[in-house]
């Protein structure tokens, strides 16, 4: 589903690669944590993804599409099939719950109809059942959060890819996302989630994938994360 | 298609929305625009008024010859024949005597002492032929001919032109082109203007909404669907200005005319400005929705550009 090979970004050349010949599988319908501290190259692995950044060398393919091939106007196509969730949330401010969400499914032109009879199935899968005409700001992170996942899912992407996205939320908040992102991932979507918590990837026993200044450190199924030793244990 | 045309519908409403919510910008750049395409179409219908005057006076310059009553049926027409056949001439109308007399009758129809006189006396008036010359430049070559000695035989009186129309014509010439050249230079200015400063208020839309468009983009929207929305908003000031511009030369038209009671402003001719303004009506109405439409779309898809290039350095 995702495939990374010998993957390099530089930003600076004096400053060295950002991320440095990184490879890395990941199959459908995995669920997958990537760790690592602040300035690690986790933001920059998922701006990759998302062709937000180009890689300084290697090669990237996401649900079968090769990013070296990929022109510039199919970018939106590409982000449309790929679900994003950022730390800071990224909903419109003027817009309400359900707008937020609607948005996503305006954008490719779906109709009103099919918009007023899918959103609110989607916010109800993030438990926002009852707060469509809310402002964001009306809402707590943890909410705000979830409508911005239910923006990313409305349109059924195979990959979601979460940045962050409990980053500003308290843990009971930040539980509550998570536990979203796992339905999400019974129901057949992909997950590639970054965090620093260590108490999520303990206790969600997934695979997770190390990134330390650039290099992938480890890759362990069913692992566990201290971030003293900043390596995974089994 | 359907997805096409429910995406167009969203966009349109989008623009009218941001119209709405950017009206005082929306108010900047129009006005800046009304000045233009006030401007434009003032030039056009003072240029149409003065091409006007001009061709009227031509109009009314000609070479006359007057024939001697003892000149024939045949004489007249081969001389009508040889006129003819001269190079720059436009018509040739020939008056008979009795015509000439009935012309002259009509033309003092409230003198009646002047016509009581002529009727007493046996029509004194001669037969005449006038020359209408394609261009007035080159009248003499006409003048010339008619006054080479086989052909002033012919002539009663000596040839007259109407020579000092040519220098009225000359002037208004010159007035005209004059204007032209500073119409086009204000045209050019106003038209730089008013794109930059609409492109200005589309830009500080922008800039007011990048994060709205950052997430757009993240979002997978295209450019047209973010771009649109702008375009729409400046196309809609483009609109108004236009439709406003009409308004404000037809408000002119109706105080020069009712309220000032003006038939002519120095060489201008009013009267036939507003004639020429109603039945050209949507002709300039559209030619001004043409440009106003053009000079927003434009701006707007450059001022949009710079924000909505993908972020892809080269490797």
């Amino acid at each position: 589903m995702i495939l990374l090979d010998r993957v390099t970004k530089t930003y600076n050349k004096n400053l060295g690669p950002a991320l440095d010949r990184i490879s890395l599988h990941v199959e459908p319908k995995e669920f997958v944590i990537v760790v690592g501290q602040s300035g690690a190259g986790k933001s920059t692995l998922l701006k990759l993804l998302t062709r937000e950044e180009r890689p300084t060398s290697g090669k990237i393919i996401v649900g079968g599409v090769d990013y070296d091939k990929l022109k510039d106007k199919d970018i939106p196509l590409l982000r449309r099939k790929v679900g994003t969730v950022f730390q800071d949330f990224k909903l419109l401010p003027n817009r309400t719950v359900f707008e937020n969400v609607a948005f996503a499914l305006e954008i490719v032109g779906v109709s009103t109809k099919e918009i007023r009879n899918t959103v609110p199935k989607v916010l109800d899968i993030v438990n926002l059942k009852g707060k469509e005409d809310r402002m964001p700001q009306e809402l707590s992170g943890g909410e705000r959060q979830r409508v911005a996942i239910a923006r990313a899912i409305v349109r059924q992407p195979k990959i979601l890819i979460a940045d962050e996205p409990t980053g500003n939320l308290d843990p009971k908040h930040a539980w509550d996302v998570i536990k979203v992102l796992e339905k999400i991932n019974r129901y057949g979507t992909t997950v590639l989630l970054t965090t620093h918590n260590q108490e999520i990837v303990n206790r969600l026993k997934r695979r997770v994938v190390t990134i330390s200044h650039g290099q992938i450190a480890s890759d362990r199924a069913n692992a566990s994360y201290t971030t003293t030793l900043n390596t995974p244990t089994k | 298609m359907g997805r096409k045309i429910t995406t167009f519908g969203r966009i349109i409403r989008t623009g009218m929305v941001n119209f709405v919510r950017n009206a005082w910008l929306a108010i900047a750049a129009m006005a800046i625009m009304i000045i233009t395409l006030t401007i434009i179409l003032f030039s056009v219908i003072v240029n149409a008024a003065f091409s006007n005057t001009v061709a009227q006076i031509t109009n009314r310059i000609d070479v006359s010859i007057y024939l001697k009553d003892s000149v024939d049926k045949g004489q007249t027409q081969k001389l009508l024949g040889q006129i003819k056949a001269l190079p720059n001439v436009a018509s040739v109308t020939y008056l008979s005597k009795e015509q000439a007399l009935q012309s002259y009758e009509r033309q003092n129809a409230g003198n009646h002492d002047l016509l009581q006189a002529i009727n007493e006396t046996d029509n004194p008036l001669p037969a005449t032929i006038r020359i209408k010359p394609h261009d007035l430049n080159q009248i003499d070559q006409i003048r010339n001919f008619v006054e080479k000695p086989d052909i002033a035989a012919l002539q009663s009186d000596p040839v007259s032109d109407r020579s000092n129309a040519r220098e009225t014509v000359n002037k208004i010439t010159h007035a005209t082109n004059i204007l032209r050249k500073t119409g086009v230079a204000a045209v050019l200015v106003f038209a730089t203007i008013s794109v930059l400063i609409i492109f200005n208020t589309i830009q500080m839309a922008i800039f007011n909404r990048r994060d709205e468009l950052q997430i757009m983009r993240l979002l997978g929207a295209s450019t047209g669907f973010i771009r649109g929305p702008f375009v729409v908003e400046s196309v809609i000031y483009g609109v108004l200005s236009a439709v406003i511009s009409i308004l404000i030369i037809n408000a002119i038209f109706i105080t020069a005319s009712s309220s000032l009671q003006a038939t002519s402003f120095g060489l201008l001719d009013i009267g036939y400005s507003q004639a020429f303004f109603e039945t050209h009506y949507w002709q300039l109405l559209t030619v001004q929705l043409g440009l106003g439409i053009f000079i927003g779309a434009a701006s707007s898809v450059i001022a949009t550009h710079r924000y909505l290039k993908f972020k892809t350095p080269k490797k």
